[in-house]
């Protein structure tokens, strides 16, 4: 295969932080290269730099046998590189086809040659087997198809090299099957795609040859089927990287949470969760499984108190707690890792060490008097957390905001779990955080357990589900579907389960021989 | 790291700064265009304000009003919440301290002056707490309902000054407050009240409740993150009423300052947009107490320098308020001040 790409020796520094060291990166023709390491390990300032969004220091870029100069995104696009940001950049009251010709627009006379613009759209859309439709405003659009869009204007201005920078961060599991298809597709077709993750699992499904950064260099470049899961994660994060949490088996007691046919209702008025009968004991994990928008984060903000009831009763530990504001119920022995850490777990602009205390922020030792800020209380209470949950950099004066995700989710976990609470929800807990963070969360979840909380787990990754979980709810549009012991599941059953399939179902096709 | 810090912070400071030396180097434009030297008009600008301990005394006796409104203001943003009505709470404030001032004549000054204080800090305090509540409880913005409550002020306190509280002159203005409630005079003949100290408690107290107590760590994370306040446990609703009550009590101390000090008596409309002032004052010392007395003190010095301005040269006093909206202007416009200063370190 030829080589369409080459970055030779490419250097990048930032004011503070030497942000590419040297790197060597090259793309073939039709492959998928997936270009992988923590976050802020270089990807997306490597790529940035080929895009033309950064100028490097030193190094040199060929494209197709030619050296260039990429001083600007125009330049990247006349070479017939595209970019898939993160965060799209599509105008949102437009349609599907505006957006795509946007910058390059066909014209009759003064005027939008608006329904040639939707037949191209249409051709395009065809030809790459990415279904859309042309007229359709964006806002009304999934945020899979929102994405597919901004892949189709990458195609419509003609490119064959494709960068995606962390693609499926903001999609379902099953937007990115999807997306995983058109890749292939693309691929087949003859587009080279660079593939920016930090998900070992998408790297080993989709492409056929990675490369690793961290803190700047590079690591290595390896055919994907030469290299496995382990391999990947040591050279990511430059140690042994345990994926199987180690565990002895639960020693579960009495139930904490009590869920007595809970009804809640979305701001809408929706009826998201219906009527939920559920016990999460002792020293267990019970881990929730479902695909997002069953009704997990309407259950989950109810029993904190975030979100009014519509029906039912909550107990902890014994006591009815339905509707209690949500310091009454953390006061109760609750701990809470929220879904969103920047919405709901903290406050971005607060130090660390305020950030520390907050939901605490009224309890001694952290206070005086009922009034006074104790400001050494707090600090010390911010130095022993950082120290053990290995939070970094260990600054507690610093803003949270400039935290990458990984420590600002410690921030939340140190937090919740230091007060050893008697239940444990944690919503989502390494959403958005590198290889070394989830080891470390899953271990401190574990030692939760085995201290005796009762543990909800509620994740979208099944891996997390499967390696944490005692126990396993299944969750489909606001109801639970079942619950079964870890040893009874299997992942395809899960999947089965969560896409609406009944128990009784499965077992019948088990029988029958259809279901595996 | 700690440099960075150290960077921002100096920032902090530097944008105020540029943004006075920006806007007084186009007032220059300004001076020259009607004939005069800028050097000569800026320098009895800079005399008449603050040449001497009288004219100090002046200065500071204008940036009296101008702090208490600028805190309150400032104190409302911290919260999330943005108090257009601190005007509104200021004539309030004032005609509660007044009617105090004139009716319980009796009183010992130990008594008096102190309860009229606090009836001043009551009536903006509450007048503030009523948008606070409709915030709070109903999720009206702010903005509409403190506008909306400033215009009820204004004609409340007309009515209250020339009907049933009219002084019996025929000026619309109430009887004068007693002795026993008059702020004293720190320096005459200018008429600076001790009223400045009250401005200084005020900002010291603001200071402290915003970043020493439990309650400023609640207020501020109301107002940087709303529902991760809620999440931690913080009564969303309590803490916006809580603020904005504070914030009025602020702008009522304004209006208490005014009439206690300088004016010893309710005159209708004696503000002439002190409240408003607030803002600008606020804005300019990036809502911090330290910044609002440093920024109400610079406007103090324009206003009491430029009526020598026009005096003694033919530039006009309306001059000042040109560079006033000029500040105002190139502080908003913090962002061309970043790039120039970030210009001037790579060059």
């Amino acid at each position: 295969m030829d080589t369409v790409l080459e970055m030779r020796s490419i250097t990048k520094q930032f004011p503070r932080v030497l942000a590419n060291d040297q790197v060597d990166f090259d793309l073939r023709h039709g492959e998928i290269h997936a270009l992988v390491g923590e976050n802020g390990s270089g990807k997306s300032t490597l790529m940035n730099i080929l895009y033309g969004l950064y100028q490097s220091d030193g190094g040199e870029i060929i494209v197709r046998g030619q050296k260039v100069d990429i001083n600007e995104p125009r330049v990247a696009i006349d070479l017939k590189i595209g970019m898939v940001f993160q965060h799209f950049m599509l105008v949102e009251p437009l349609t599907v086809a505006e957006n795509i010709v946007l910058g390059s627009e066909l014209r009759k006379g003064p005027f939008l040659d608006t329904k040639r613009a939707i037949q191209e759209v249409e051709e395009l859309s065809q030809k790459y087997g990415l279904r859309i439709d042309p007229k359709a405003k964006i806002a009304d659009l999934s945020v899979g198809l929102q994405q597919r869009v901004e892949i189709l204007k990458a195609l419509y201005r003609g490119a064959e090299i494709l960068i995606l920078d962390e693609p499926t961060a903001v999609l379902t599991p099953q937007e990115v099957e999807d997306l995983f298809k058109v890749l292939r597709a693309l691929r087949a077709q003859g587009t080279s795609i660079v593939f920016i993750t930090h998900k070992i699992k998408e790297v080993l499904s989709l492409s056929d040859r990675v490369s690793v950064l961290r803190r700047g260099k590079k690591i290595g470049t390896k055919a994907t089927s030469e290299t496995n899961e382990q391999d990947l994660a040591e050279m990511m994060v430059g140690r042994v990287v345990l994926f199987n949490v180690e565990k002895k088996p639960a020693e579960p007691g009495e139930d904490v949470l009590y869920l007595d046919r809970l009804s809640v209702k979305d701001q809408f008025g929706q009826v998201k969760v219906k009527e939920v009968e559920l016990g999460v004991r002792s020293g267990e994990v019970l881990g929730i499984a479902g695909v997002e928008g069953n009704g997990q984060s309407e259950l989950v903000e109810a029993i904190a108190g975030l979100r009014k009831t519509a029906g039912g009763r909550v107990f902890l530990n014994g006591q009815d707690i339905t509707d209690w504001s949500p310091l009454k119920i953390k006061e109760a022995g609750f701990g809470y890792v929220p879904e969103d850490r920047h919405r709901r777990g903290l406050v971005l602009d607060y130090s660390v060490a305020d950030n520390l205390i907050l939901g605490f922020h009224g309890k001694k030792p952290h206070v005086r008097g009922g009034v006074w800020r104790d400001d050494k209380a707090i600090e010390e209470n911010a130095e022993k957390l950082i120290e053990e949950y290995d939070i970094r950099p260990p600054v507690a004066s610093q803003p949270a905001r400039s935290l990458s995700g990984g420590n600002q989710q410690k921030i939340v976990v140190g937090r919740e779990f230091t007060q050893d609470p008697s239940l444990l929800i944690c919503a989502q807990p390494t959403r958005g955080v590198d290889v070394g963070a989830i080891e470390f969360i899953h271990k401190q979840v574990i030692a939760q357990r085995d201290r005796g909380a009762a543990v909800l787990l509620v994740s979208a990754e099944l891996d997390e589900i499967l390696s944490l979980s005692d126990r396993i709810a299944v969750m489909y549009n606001g109801q639970i579907v079942s619950v079964m012991s870890r040893e009874e599941v299997t992942e395809h059953k899960l999947g089965f389960l969560m896409l609406g399939g009944r128990l009784e179902d499965y077992r019948a096709g088990e029988v029958n021989g259809h279901a595996e | 790291m700690q440099s960075r810090l150290k960077t921002i912070r100096w920032q902090g400071i530097a944008t105020p700064l540029v943004a006075v030396f920006l806007a007084l180097l186009v007032g220059a434009g300004f001076i020259l265009f009607v004939g005069e030297n800028p050097l000569t008009a800026y320098r009895i600008l800079f005399m008449e304000s603050l040449g001497s301990v009288r004219n100090i005394a002046t200065t500071l006796q204008r940036a009296t009003p101008l702090m208490f409104t600028g805190l309150a203001v400032a104190f409302a943003y911290r919260a999330g919440l943005f108090n257009i009505g601190a005007e509104g709470q200021l004539y309030m404030g004032a005609f509660a301290a007044a009617w105090v001032g004139f009716t319980f004549t009796a009183l010992p000054r130990l008594i008096h002056l102190p309860l009229a204080i606090l009836a001043g800090m009551i009536g903006g305090a509450l007048w503030g707490a009523i948008p606070g509540f409709l915030k709070a409880k109903l999720g009206i913005h702010e903005v509409i309902n403190t506008i909306m409550l400033n215009f009820i002020a204004l004609y409340l306190t007309d009515w209250l000054a020339t009907g049933p509280f009219h002084g019996g002159s025929w000026v619309p203005e109430t009887a004068r407050v007693s002795a026993s409630a008059a702020l004293a005079r720190l320096y005459p003949p200018t008429r600076l009240s001790s009223g400045i100290y009250l401005a200084l408690l005020a900002a010291l107290i603001a200071y402290l409740i915003l970043w020493k107590t439990k309650q400023g760590y609640e207020l501020r994370a109301v107002g940087l993150n709303p529902q991760a306040a809620e999440y931690g446990g913080i009564n969303v609703a309590k803490n916006t009423i809580i603020a904005m009550a504070i914030s009025g009590a602020l702008a009522g101390l304004a209006g208490t300052e005014q009439i206690l000090g300088l004016h010893q008596r309710f005159i209708v409309r004696f503000s002439a947009d002190l409240g408003f002032m607030g803002v600008a004052v606020a804005l300019l010392g990036k809502n911090h107490p330290v910044g609002v007395l440093l920024a109400a003190i610079l406007f103090g010095a324009l206003q009491t320098g430029s009526a020598a301005m026009d005096r003694l040269t033919s530039v006009p006093r309306e001059l000042i308020t040109i560079i006033q909206a000029l500040i105002i202007f190139f502080v908003a416009a913090d962002y061309l001040i970043r790039r120039i200063l970030r210009m001037k370190e790579e060059a």
